[in-house]
């Protein structure tokens, strides 16, 4: 070949390449289509699993779960003080039984593992049926044939303050819960009329149709008229309707009001007479705030209802009821007078008001309440510490200190004052609502925390059918006593 | 003791198929075809020892039942049958594309087999009779040259059988899917995929008019309107993306691409409105957990079984794919995750990927815009329908209940994809044999023109090796 020859056969190549690469440049573009809509899936499915999939593994749909059951078995729940709330016990013929050591004092919030679970046993499934047990533990058990030993769970709640909150609230069905609002952790969680988780697999059919219904979690599954303690919401309406002018605001309370046909009295026919938007809260004045309601603009009323989580799913993760306003565009001048002192339709959960008053004791920063504290593994070492959360602010930080204030007058001189005579201060907001015709009975309410600088704890009571007798307030206070006494 | 069994090989399953997978890659950049050829082997070696481990798991856990080591007897002769038959058939055939299309099969066998014996011994039975059948395709390919000259056979027999389908078949599963006959029940849409690329590529081969291009997108967009009315949206998706990149590839014209995608996203929006299984689809895809009890069951069934398995899986026969709703079929990616890990279902989307560029590849050496327009559509229809299944179960895009090919349990998807795959080693053969002629040509004229007898056979052949894939 000539060196001629050779640069015309190297221009022919050079050009037929051209040609080739022209002719499949859209079957290059095609190719790279395609494999960068692979690429994005393939990411998402490393996002999936890194990001999402514990969050997917912990659905309570999620039956799967239970065929860990086969090798691992199930782990402890402690509370904070390492006292065992739940542990599965082996017997001598090698079957395998949960044993709750204090029966009825936690039967909601623990939980059961049968008939498709509850409580804690239900949302920390998949942790107490995770083995993170030392490697070669796991090996020997292989070969032993034996399970692997399941996680255990040491949880953020308080056997001393439970069994006061227990007590405290006797023979009435109700519900109790108490928050650190500073961390979002729960301390205590009653729910009564109770049951013994002992015994749910042998008393299922009774408990299943109770006409008390036992099985319900009161504390995030009530739905009680929040009565009183509504006003904490009412108030904060009309402080964000009256920037500027909230603090003037007064009113002479008669004991009656009347308008436009329809009548509402104070507690007991009380007149308060003259009195500012502070003591209207303090004396929880009933036609004060029906008067406060006819003033304010419904949408904004909802608004501000729903930032502090009505018609929401609450954070928690508890699979809570939804709590309603009731409030509509077409409200009539009685219903707004009704909402405003939270009569009507609206219904809350005494978690839910847990939450809005944790919001208010820490600045109106609310954490997110959890319950679980640490996941340890067979040999004590920690597995999985949970942090603080923030869920976010539902009011001002001003708005916050000044329904403190209010709050501090309601224990100092107001409905509340028979609480934080024992050497700490406490704020709060008390409720009594009516649920039917039966006017001597009214369901109990009181909401509130203790110690106004540094708020400490955050107690949120309901009593069913309180005659008198059951108070709320002094529930609380039984559960503050202990908070500060023990 | 078992448990701890199952625990070893678990790691073991996964470093094979990730090894394999490597090579799918790693055997594009390697131009000795002295490795290449061993790299090939080495891949067989892999799927086989993937496929021996997995069945002696399967076999200790199903309590040594001997009719799993009597179907894993003849597995092991069907594939390696396969290899040989087509290796030996065919001297010519992509050792890539034949390799993987036995690795998939593989890992279909073995899923099924834990799922339950009788599909698996069903599904065998498609494969050899699939794989039977395929083999011819390669010769049919070769020697009828009127393939390209049919288009009104293949727009008719299409259009003509998808009505047949509606009008006559009784619903199945809430989509009108398929004739039943003698116990078999036989699902068109998967073999009108073919029929539609092979239309659209003789219509173009035929004339790219304007006015043809009218008649082919009409054809085609009657195609997809009467698989979206017969409520199988996932065939109606794959044959629009299908066709719209036939029309780019073909026209070269990006405005098309455009006009299909805007088009698409309208039909979308109006199939959204006006069907209630489409809205359904969409709304379980959204929140499948808020829509548990209503439509949302069989995708959160999906995302427990793969959030489950994690990276490594649970193990053979330690998890509970028979929760997933037909786990054997539209949702055997998510049973694979969960047993097997979620790096093998990555490992094997990988595989997918590796046969779509190896058919891309195909389709770019080719000569002629028919052949060259059935390479790209049956690839692609290859491609899309493995990202619609495995996007749909993943909760990446809305499902719509389609199979993977080659992996799923089903009659109809295995036969049309064997087939598929037959005709693009068809195309490559074809090729592969053209161009030698054309060496031949040319060595025979170079000896002529210049007299001197250099021997030009050894290097001509390695040349030829090395792009012997």
């Amino acid at each position: 070949m000539t060196a001629k020859e050779r640069r015309a056969y190297k221009k022919e190549n050079k050009q037929k390449k051209r040609e080739k690469k022209d002719r499949n440049r859209q079957f290059a573009f095609v190719t790279y289509s395609f494999v960068a809509v692979f690429l994005c899936l393939i990411g998402y499915l490393v996002y999936f699993n890194v990001v999402r999939a514990d969050e997917v593994v912990r659905s309570p749909y999620n039956a799967r779960q239970d065929n860990y059951a086969k090798y691992i078995t199930r782990g402890t729940i402690y509370d904070r003080n390492m006292e065992v709330l739940a542990e599965t016990v082996k017997a001598e013929d090698g079957s395998e039984a949960r044993v709750y050591p204090y029966g009825d004092l936690y039967s909601h919030v623990v939980g059961y593992n049968v008939h498709g679970k509850a409580g804690l046993e239900s949302t920390l499934n998949f942790d107490l049926l995770t083995s993170n047990a030392f490697i070669l533990d796991k090996i020997k058990a292989d070969f032993a044939d034996e399970k692997q030993p399941g996680d255990s769970a040491v949880t953020t709640l308080d056997t001393s303050l439970q069994q006061a909150a227990y007590n405290a609230l006797g023979s009435f069905n109700g519900a109790v819960v108490a928050i650190e609002p500073s961390t979002g952790k729960i301390l205590a969680w009653v729910s009564k009329p109770s049951f013994d988780p002992n015994q749910v697999s042998a008393q299922w059919e009774g408990l299943n149709s109770d006409e008390n219904s036992v099985l319900i979690n009161r504390v995030s599954n009530g739905s009680y008229a929040p009565g009183s303690t509504f006003k904490l919401v009412t108030t904060l309406e009309y402080m964000r309707e009256n920037p500027d002018t909230y603090g003037n605001y007064t009113y002479d309370c008669s004991g009656v009001i009347d308008y436009n046909g329809v009548s509402i009295a104070c507690y007991n026919n009380t007149a308060h007479g003259h009195e500012d938007l502070g003591n209207s809260v303090a004396y929880s004045c009933n036609t004060s705030f029906s008067n406060i309601g006819l003033s304010l603009n419904q949408d904004r009323f909802q608004k501000t209802a729903e930032e502090l989580l009505f018609e929401k799913k609450l954070p928690g993760g508890f699979g809570n009821t939804v709590s309603h306003t009731g409030i509509t565009a077409a409200a009539s001048d009685g219903d707004k007078m009704m909402t405003a002192m939270g009569q009507g339709k609206v219904q809350v959960s005494p978690y839910h008001m847990a939450l809005i008053t944790a919001a208010i004791a820490n600045g109106g920063e609310l954490m997110t309440p959890y319950l679980l504290d640490y996941t340890q593994n067979n040999g004590g070492s920690v597995v999985e510490k949970k942090m603080p959360k923030s869920y976010g602010a539902l009011m001002t930080a001003a708005e916050a200190s000044q329904l403190k204030e209010y709050m501090k007058q309601v224990v100092d001189y107001g409905t509340a004052s028979n609480l934080g005579r024992g050497g700490y201060d406490v704020a709060g907001k008390t409720g009594t609502a009516e649920y039917s015709d039966e006017m001597e009975k009214n369901h109990s309410w009181f909401v509130g925390f203790s110690n106004m600088d540094n708020p400490d704890l955050v107690v949120s009571v309901v009593i069913e059918k309180s005659d008198g007798a059951g108070r709320a307030t002094d529930v609380a206070g039984a559960v503050f006593d202990q908070y500060y006494n023990q | 003791m078992s448990h701890l069994i199952v625990e070893i090989s678990k790691y073991v399953i996964i470093i094979l198929m990730a090894v394999y997978t490597y090579s799918c890659f790693a055997v594009f950049s390697t131009w000795d075809p002295d490795s290449k050829r061993d790299m090939l082997r080495n891949q067989n070696v892999l799927m086989f020892l993937l496929h021996l481990i997995s069945f002696l798991i399967l076999f200790m856990q199903k309590d040594f039942d001997v009719q799993i080591a009597g179907l894993y007897g003849l597995q092991v002769v069907l594939l390696a049958t396969t290899i040989l038959a087509y290796t030996k058939l065919y001297p010519k055939v992509s050792r890539v594309v034949l390799n993987n299309m036995c690795m998939l099969l593989t890992v279909g066998f073995i899923m099924l087999t834990r799922l339950e014996y009788e599909l698996a011994f069903k599904q065998f039975i498609f494969a050899a009779i699939g794989i039977g059948i395929s083999l011819v395709v390669p010769i049919i390919i070769k020697k009828l040259k009127v393939l390209s000259e049919l288009r009104y056979i293949y727009g008719g027999v299409g259009i003509v059988s998808l009505l047949a389908v509606l009008l006559l078949a009784k619903a199945s599963g809430g989509a009108l899917l398929g004739f039943t006959f003698g116990g078999f029940s036989i699902q068109p849409s998967e073999f009108i995929k073919i029929l539609l690329v092979f239309f659209v590529a003789s219509s173009f081969k035929y004339s790219l008019s304007f006015k043809n291009i009218v008649f082919t997108t009409a054809v085609a967009a009657l195609h997809v309107l009467i698989l979206v009315y017969s409520t199988d949206l996932g065939a109606g998706l794959i044959l629009f993306v299908v066709y719209l990149t036939m029309l780019y590839v073909a026209t070269k014209q990006p405005l098309y691409l455009l006009a299909g995608g805007v088009a698409g996203a309208g039909a979308s929006v109006l199939g959204f409105k006006l069907f209630s299984h489409v809205k359904v689809r969409v709304q379980a895809w959204q929140d499948p957990f808020a829509n548990y009890d209503y439509g949302g069951y069989q995708v959160a069934q999906s995302l427990f079984a793969i959030a489950t398995g994690g990276w490594l899986g649970v193990g053979l026969m330690q998890g509970e794919p028979e929760k997933i709703p037909v786990a054997e079929s539209d949702f055997i990616f998510s049973a694979i995750c969960e047993e097997l890990g979620l790096i093998f279902g990555i490992c094997l989307i990988l595989i997918c990927i590796s046969v779509y560029i190896m058919f891309l590849n195909i389709a770019m050496e080719l000569k002629g815009m028919f052949y060259r327009l059935v390479a790209l559509g049956l690839g692609t229809v290859y491609i899309f329908q493995v990202f619609v299944m495995i996007g749909g179960v993943t909760k990446f895009i809305p499902s719509t209940g389609v199979t993977l090919p080659l992996v799923s349990y089903g009659g109809s998807s295995l036969l049309s994809t064997l087939i598929m795959f037959a005709i693009i080693q068809g195309l490559y053969i074809l090729r592969e044999e053209e161009e030698n002629e054309q060496r031949k040509k040319k060595l025979r004229r170079e000896a002529g023109s210049r007299k001197a007898g250099r021997r030009a056979g050894n290097s001509g052949n390695d040349r030829q090796r090395a792009k012997g894939l």
